[in-house]
């Protein structure tokens, strides 16, 4: 069947009507998939088997008539810091090469168990440090819309592969904008849910306050669709939020849904300013107009601290990073170095870890130590920890006088390889709009709202109050349904 | 400049990481200019303003708990499964104990 704009519910469709298998459809994806790979590196590993055993479930259960789960046979890709039980998992590092997890993320045993079929994994940012997914150990990826630039990052492999029909959706994770960020360069939508929403068990730890695992998919359908399957309290995170899931899909599918009328939009003046490229500019306000014309009413609002939201989250996210990171010393699972016959342990950490962490991560480890070392404490990471506390509050103010904040995804389309790679602070800064929502931990979603004269897709940012989630999905819906009519 | 080559050696030692001299050098001027980005943030005055170490939300405190009640683990050998050197039931490392 025709991959190119594949939906979930055109799945369904064809498995209803016999159009075709979940197996034929898994068998067409991997063999797509793997074609496509050698162009773009969107996959580091394929799962066959997995797929197979799995669409083959889902063939039985259509022969027999049984009422098919939510995902049934849907291709799924998933971004590799994500755990899967047997599937190697390498979070694009060399140092967990040949990591091969002994259980299942919740997100992935939910899914699974909604149907859907895991294709493979995907290529990112090593431990999902980056903005580009240049900072694979294995290859850097490539946008599908044009292969000399950047597909975003981290999750540009999940992105990458939706754009490119690869899969129907796939997961990622979002820290600071991993997650919105690539869905904006390749034309996908790409959603993080409230801090707590989705189970973080199994996603392989970065900065443990700021993890999300959140979906891709070619409509905000299909997104609130993996959004529905997956949210909920899990005991095996703390963190995970013991409020009820509301039906997204059915909330979307209310007539009253298909328009905003009465609903208040905020426009932030501050990500507007100074940095912010003029054709980005024009199309995120081309679309807020769309957004008048379906009735919402559109408000001037104020987010005073963003501009310290860069500083703030980096000493936070680096902190957790250098903590977290240290897991990997080369004894209970990973690569260790070959040096370490003749070294001492101390030493055969530091042979393990030096060998095994690419540039950026050491970089991060290096910042996230000083920053947490005696006498530095208190000045970079307490004061960062306040600052958050700052950029929290501007939201909870502004939400009190409006339903959503709209926002640019990115300050430009998607840049090209290799651009930015030697200035790592200049790649920190491109994060500007979308790392104040994951400090606050409140929800957004990248919708695609044009392109630029090259044909270079944008994104817009639709955020809302923690667990909004509904309000947040009927803009992006409304607004994707009127650019189609 | 604030970062010298001596304070990037205490670090990297601080996090059991080993780098070259050529990792040493790019990292002098670069751990420099982002940690002077950094220092923005003492533009503002935060005396009064509580950290925030977590995303907090309304939200009942038992909830985050569960029951404390015994549950299968891994078997032995699944737990070893990824270890780069294991034997008798354990990890093995480099002696740490002198003869």
């Amino acid at each position: 069947m025709e991959l190119k704009g594949l939906t979930i519910a055109r799945v369904r469709g064809a498995l209803e009507s016999g159009e075709t298998t979940a197996a034929a459809l898994a068998g067409q994806v991997l063999a797509y998939a793997q074609q496509e790979n050698r162009r773009n590196n969107a996959f580091l590993v394929f799962s066959p088997e997995r797929a197979m055993a799995q669409a083959q479930r889902i063939d039985e259960m259509v022969k027999r008539r049984q009422p098919l789960p939510p995902l049934a046979g849907v291709p799924l890709a998933v971004k590799d810091v994500i755990v899967t039980r047997g599937l190697r998992t390498t979070c694009a590092s060399r140092i967990l090469a040949n990591y091969v997890p002994p259980y299942d993320a919740t997100a992935v045993r939910r899914l699974e168990e909604a149907g859907a079929v895991i294709v493979g994994k995907t290529n990112c940012d090593e431990f999902a440090m980056g903005s580009s997914s240049e900072n694979s150990a294995y290859a850097p990826v490539r946008n599908p819309r044009d292969l000399e630039r950047v597909p975003g990052g981290s999750s540009g492999g999940s992105a990458a592969a939706v754009a490119a029909d690869m899969c129907v959706v796939a997961l990622g994770s979002d820290t600071g904008g991993s997650i919105r960020q690539p869905a904006s360069f390749c034309g996908v939508v790409g959603l993080m849910g409230t801090y707590g929403r989705v189970s973080r068990y199994g996603l392989v730890a970065f900065a443990s306050s700021l993890d999300h695992i959140g979906p891709f998919g070619k409509t905000v359908r299909d997104a609130a669709a993996l959004l529905e399957v997956m949210a909920g309290r899990d005991p095996s995170d703390s963190t995970s939020a013991a409020v009820p899931v509301p039906p997204y899909l059915a909330e979307l599918d209310r007539p009253e849904a298909r328009d905003l009328r009465g609903f208040r939009v905020g426009v932030p003046r501050e990500y507007f300013a100074a940095g912010l490229d003029p054709e980005v500019g024009d199309r995120v306000h081309s679309s807020i107009e769309r957004l008048r014309g379906l009735g919402a009413d559109i408000r001037d609002i104020r987010l005073p601290h963003t501009d310290y939201a860069i500083a703030c989250y980096y000493i936070i996210c680096m902190a957790e990073a250098s903590s977290n990171l240290a897991r990997y010393d080369g004894v209970r699972y990973g690569v260790r170095s070959p040096r370490c016959r003749n070294l001492s342990l101390v030493e055969c950490y530091r042979a393990t870890r030096g060998e095994g962490f690419g540039p950026e991560v050491k970089r991060r480890i290096m910042l996230g130590t000083y920053v947490l070392s005696a006498g530095y404490y208190d000045a970079y990471y307490r004061k960062a920890q306040k600052v958050r506390a700052l950029v929290a509050r501007d939201f909870s103010e502004a939400f009190r006088d409006v339903d959503v904040i709209v926002t640019p995804v990115a300050p430009t389309p998607a840049f090209r390889l290799g651009e930015k790679t030697e200035d790592p602070l200049r790649m920190y800064l491109s994060d500007i709009y979308t790392i104040t929502a994951s400090l606050a931990g409140i929800p957004g979603i990248s919708v695609p709202c044009g392109a630029n004269g090259a044909g270079l897709p944008i994104g817009m940012q639709i955020l809302a109050r923690h667990f909004n989630e509904p309000a947040m999905l009927r803009a992006a819906q409304a607004f994707e349904l009127s650019g189609a009519q | 400049m604030k970062i010298t080559e001596k304070d990037v050696r205490y670090v990297a030692d601080l996090a059991h990481l080993e780098l070259s001299a050529e990792e040493i050098a790019r990292f002098v001027p670069q751990l420099d200019e982002i940690l002077g980005y950094m220092d923005k943030l003492n533009e503002l005055d935060t005396t009064q303003v509580e950290p925030m170490a977590q995303v907090v939300y309304e939200q009942d405190e038992l909830e985050t708990l569960r029951a404390d009640q015994d549950r299968p683990g891994f078997s032995q050998e699944t737990a070893l499964a990824n270890a780069p050197d294991s034997g008798a039931g354990h990890f093995k490392v480099p002696r740490v104990i002198e003869r």
